[in-house]
């Protein structure tokens, strides 16, 4: 378990190097001055000095490679830079953007699982029935289905035809009760699940066929015991551990999944920020957001390898 | 006496008999070795719902393949006709410069069904050939593609497309192998596996004894020997590959004007959403029906390889 946890520590950092490196070479490599916004036709021309300052200031000078040591420098010392665009320290503005995101992700992944695991369950146990063919239809829907288009969708039918829901943002200007808030989040809440939602149902389906084959089953059944309480007394036991590691695992998908629903639902998070970092050529707040996504992914997935361990026993961790 | 002689040796006393046999023993059906083209043939016969979509493709395609034949120019205004409701004259409506819905639907059809099968192709070549090698070398050159494979798979891939593409100049070639460079990953691990049980049979020992050299026997001996799953593999990634190009152009990063496909003209239909839901509806139902057209059919086939797995 320790050699496993410090073999995939190096790896992440290992991955974490080249990814920065990578990012860092393509955007600077990039034609285009990325102080360009300030030097504006009409604005007040800079002087060489203030040009030199604003550089210095905004970590430009020098050539590729310097920049990107004084950039790591700054980084691993916890200070990801002053975006461009705005001049305040990048940090604080993705700080402040996180609870938007995080909150949207725990919503999806809570309505995901809460629909994914009575689904899967159903479907696993009639196999090939009308009910698993119903349920296992909508997966696919639920797969194939862009998230941008289907968030268009409910907005066409929730907020322009039904008028109940509002159609993007986070808060009505002015009011400030947990309600108003619940009602904006719930659409972008719901297309940020789908995709999941199908996911882990066909994981689920797929998990109780091979339960339900297995002999413990069958000695419960051969005691007496009713189908839908072997179902959720062993079965759903037995198919959820694996569950919880998988969320870790598609955690991806709930970060660039929450880039397209922010954009959709001008949700003010992350995701949002990053979009206009990249139209601004923010370097160091594309830097900050590449990272940090990146982070979070990859804890997502060490996380779910190190929870696999612990769901079953059986598979131990670093011994192959 | 004419009981006694088996049928082989009737055969081996003639010519013609014994072309018969062995054309028989060719059309028995024996076990699990079917071609490729058999599998393919026993699958959309015996699942409906894979035929059906087949059909809806084909349909898909060919009045893509068609959208010239159509009356109407797409990208002609006509602003006295602007977000018409679908007549006898335009079967859907049009948008909000008046052009013919349908026409502009099948023209980015085009445009999503030319950048999904290009960035499939480019990714299965790249997949399988590092794939291969690979399963086939294994060592070293195994750990260090797999790691790569890894960092690949590891990575926001859509976020860092958006940065690399407001970088790059923004054509079809480099949306193309942006996408196929996130998307080999996965084919390239679908075919090590493969390669890894394939590079075990006795035919690939047989050659090797016979000193046919390795890259014959990649080409020759284990990539026919696992088409199945690479065609599975490959609508797998037609359809991931239809479903990000339609994000990244909705989002502004995909296909550029004057180009457009269906995500594009969903970018575009976004404002006019409340004026006419049917130009923001009609684009994302074609990315709906093709996308998923694909996955079953990929799933499809892969349940047929492996009955396990239903």
């Amino acid at each position: 378990m320790k050699s496993f946890v410090f073999k995939r520590t190096v790896q992440m950092i290992f991955v974490l190097f080249l990814v920065s490196v990578f990012s860092f070479g393509i955007i600077h490599f990039s034609p285009g001055d990325p102080l360009a916004m300030y030097k504006q036709p009409g604005m007040h021309k800079m002087t060489v000095e203030q040009e030199e300052a604003l550089k210095e200031e905004l970590g430009l000078n020098g050539t590729v490679t310097d920049q990107y040591i004084g950039w790591a420098k700054k980084t691993l010392n916890g200070d990801l830079g002053t975006s461009i665009s705005n001049r305040l320290p990048v940090k604080d503005q993705i700080f402040e953007r996180i609870p938007a995101t995080a909150g949207l992700m725990a919503a999806s992944l809570v309505i995901s699982i809460v629909c994914a695991v009575p689904l899967g369950l159903i479907a696993g146990m009639y196999n090939n029935k009308w009910q698993d063919n119903l349920i296992s239809t909508f997966t696919y829907f639920g797969i194939s289905i862009p998230a941008f288009w289907f968030g268009i969708v409910l907005i066409i039918l929730f907020s322009l035809k039904l008028n109940i829901l509002p159609s993007g943002g986070m808060r009505t200007i002015g009011v400030d009760s947990t309600w108003d808030l619940i009602k904006h989040g719930i659409l972008p809440a719901l297309v940020l699940s789908v995709n999941n939602t199908a996911v882990f149902v066909r994981y689920i389906r797929a998990n109780t066929i091979t339960q339900m084959k297995e002999e413990y089953v069958m000695t419960a059944k051969s005691k007496g015991a009713s189908g839908t309480g072997i179902l959720f007394y062993h079965v759903l036991k037995n198919c959820m551990l694996p569950v919880i590691t998988l969320v870790g695992s598609r955690f991806g998908m709930f970060i660039t999944g929450s880039f397209v629903v922010e954009s959709v639902f001008s949700w003010p998070g992350i995701g949002q920020l990053g979009m206009s970092a990249v139209n601004n050529r923010d370097y160091p707040m594309i830097m900050g957001i590449t990272m940090l996504s990146c982070i979070a992914l990859l804890l997502g997935n060490f996380l779910a390898d190190i929870l696999y361990g612990f769901a079953d026993p059986r598979i131990k961790q670093g011994k192959e | 006496m004419a009981r006694l002689i088996s049928e082989i040796n009737k055969a081996a006393l003639n010519r013609e008999l014994f072309r018969r046999i062995t054309r028989e023993k060719v059309n028995q059906d024996i076990g699990p070795e079917r071609t490729t083209w058999q599998n393919l043939k026993a699958v959309f016969l015996s699942n409906k719902a894979a035929l059906c979509c087949l059909i809806i493709l084909v349909i898909i395609i060919i009045a893509s393949l068609c959208a010239p034949l159509s009356p109407y120019d797409p990208d002609e205004m006509d602003l006295v006709n602007k977000m018409a409701a679908p007549s006898a004259e335009h079967i859907l409506g049009t948008d909000e410069m008046g052009r013919d819905e349908l026409t502009r639907v099948l023209y980015g059809g085009r445009v999503s069904l030319l950048v999904g099968v290009l960035s499939m192709l480019v990714s299965v070549i790249v997949g399988v050939f590092l794939g291969t090698v690979s399963g086939y070398c294994g060592g070293k050159t195994d750990v260090i593609l797999m790691r790569i494979v890894d960092m690949f798979q590891s990575v926001p891939s859509l976020l860092l497309i958006i940065v690399i593409y407001s970088i790059v100049p923004p054509t079809m070639t480099t949306l193309v192998f942006m996408l196929a460079m996130f998307s080999w990953p996965s084919v390239a691990r679908i075919v090590r596996a493969q390669t890894l049980t394939v590079k075990e049979r006795d035919y690939v020992l047989a050659a090797k004894t016979l000193g046919v050299s390795h890259h014959i026997i990649i080409i020759k001996h284990i990539i026919p020997n696992m088409t199945s799953q690479i065609i599975v593999a490959a609508s797998l990634a037609i359809a991931n590959a239809i479903l990000d190009e339609s994000t990244l152009s909705f989002l502004g990063y995909g296909v550029q004007l004057p180009k457009s496909s269906w995500g594009s003209m969903l970018q575009g239909a976004q404002q006019w959403m409340l004026y006419d839901p049917l130009l923001a509806l009609v684009p994302g139902i074609f990315i709906l029906l093709t996308v998923l057209c694909f996955n079953i059919i990929g799933d499809a086939l892969q349940q047929a390889l492996d009955p396990k797995l239903n």
